[in-house]
């Protein structure tokens, strides 16, 4: 499937698996987090990778990231990326370890694991929303965590995607919240899709792809 | 300040300096002339053009294209491939988990970058590759030195 020839109709279901997906994952961000999160409309592109780098905040720029491969009907690649002051705002949140911060490396053992988990509920959340709504089985690799520069992270999402060709799509959902003491947080999940895994959506949604 | 995207590639000569950011599993090659004083610089992204299942090849992607490309530019700027040295940086795996060809993809395209420049008779002065951690490389073409930033480790001149 040609990502520049995609009619409006197909990046409307894809924008609304982005709404059904994130809408769970900050049902479970809220409960774990107890509080009111709010998620912006998701935003569904055909970038270059170049531009993929630059909606994750700059190749350089460093970010919290967790990554998983999704595997079975319909294969591609998930994060959920944090910029590092939200990152540690997590940590305080669930963690008793309220003085974390990444400008003091080593990281606690426990720190990260507990940003993994939150990545891991979050991330399982969405994919498990995305798999009722579309029928498919989807089955998520193990995630991982990395504190590393956007370049150097998100390229790992662009892989299967560059075997193809030089774009990439892109669903990005932002989840905030805000309370009180005016800690804003502000996470991204990107779904990226493999090429031949948006047909097989686009199938099992009933869209025709040749629309 | 000449930047390389990733999957891109650039050509840089002296006073200018060349550039490319986040470097994870990808890896930068640089190519140099140490008397013309100019060098490129290749964002390698895949091992091998045989990967490829596009219609069009970008080049620049590849290790065995991207190289091949960068030292018929280098001869066009009239340097002789007998001139020609190169620094290599990248090749990092990124993410702790699970087996698969993804997972090992830094080193396979090391691998594959070395065994180009061997093809061509191209030395390596010198590589910082592996480990787990994003580079940002800067080659300077007046001093050779390619400058590696990361972001636990600081920075440093090979």
């Amino acid at each position: 499937m040609h990502l520049e020839k995609m009619s409006t109709f197909q990046l409307d279901v894809l924008q609304e698996i982005g709404n059904i997906g994130a809408g769970n994952a900050a049902t479970a961000l809220s409960t774990l987090l107890n509080r009111k999160i709010d998620m912006k409309v998701p935003s569904v592109r055909v970038l270059s990778f170049e531009e993929m780098m630059e909606a994750a905040g700059g190749s350089e720029t460093v970010v919290a990231s967790v990554f998983l491969r999704l595997e079975g009907e319909a294969p591609g690649s998930m994060f959920f990326i944090l910029p590092l002051n939200q990152a540690e705002f997590f940590i305080h949140q669930v963690t008793d370890e309220v003085n974390f911060s990444f400008t003091n490396p080593p990281y606690s053992e426990i720190a990260l694991s507990a940003l993994q988990e939150v990545g891991n509920i979050l991330s399982g959340s969405y994919l498990s929303a995305l798999s009722d709504f579309t029928g498919l089985t989807l089955l998520p690799s193990v995630p991982s965590l990395s504190i590393d520069m956007v370049g150097a992270t998100i390229s790992y999402g662009l892989i299967e995607l560059s075997q193809m060709g030089d774009f990439a799509i892109l669903i990005d959902t932002i989840l905030t919240g805000s309370d009180t003491s005016n800690e804003a947080i502000q996470g991204h999940f990107f779904l990226l899709p493999d090429p031949d895994s948006l047909e097989i959506m686009f199938t099992a949604l009933g869209v025709s792809s040749n629309e | 300040m000449i930047r390389v995207g990733i999957a891109d590639m650039n050509l840089v000569t002296s006073p200018d300096i060349i550039r490319t950011c986040g470097l994870g599993s990808c890896v930068g090659v640089v190519i140099y002339d140490s008397v013309k004083k100019h060098a490129g610089l290749v964002h390698v992204m895949l091992p091998d053009s045989s990967l490829s299942r596009a219609g069009q090849l970008n080049v620049a992607k590849f290790a065995d294209t991207a190289i091949v490309e960068m030292v018929k530019r280098l001869q066009r700027k009239g340097s002789r491939i007998s001139s020609l040295k190169a620094k290599i940086a990248g090749g990092a795996q990124m993410f702790q988990f699970s087996t698969g060809d993804l997972m090992r993809i830094g080193p396979r395209n090391v691998d594959a970058v070395k065994e180009q420049l061997h093809a061509l008779g191209i030395p390596i002065l010198a590589e910082d590759t592996g480990g787990n951690s994003g580079r940002t490389i800067d080659f300077n073409p007046v001093t050779c030195f390619l400058t590696i930033r990361t972001v636990n480790m600081g920075t440093k001149d090979i």
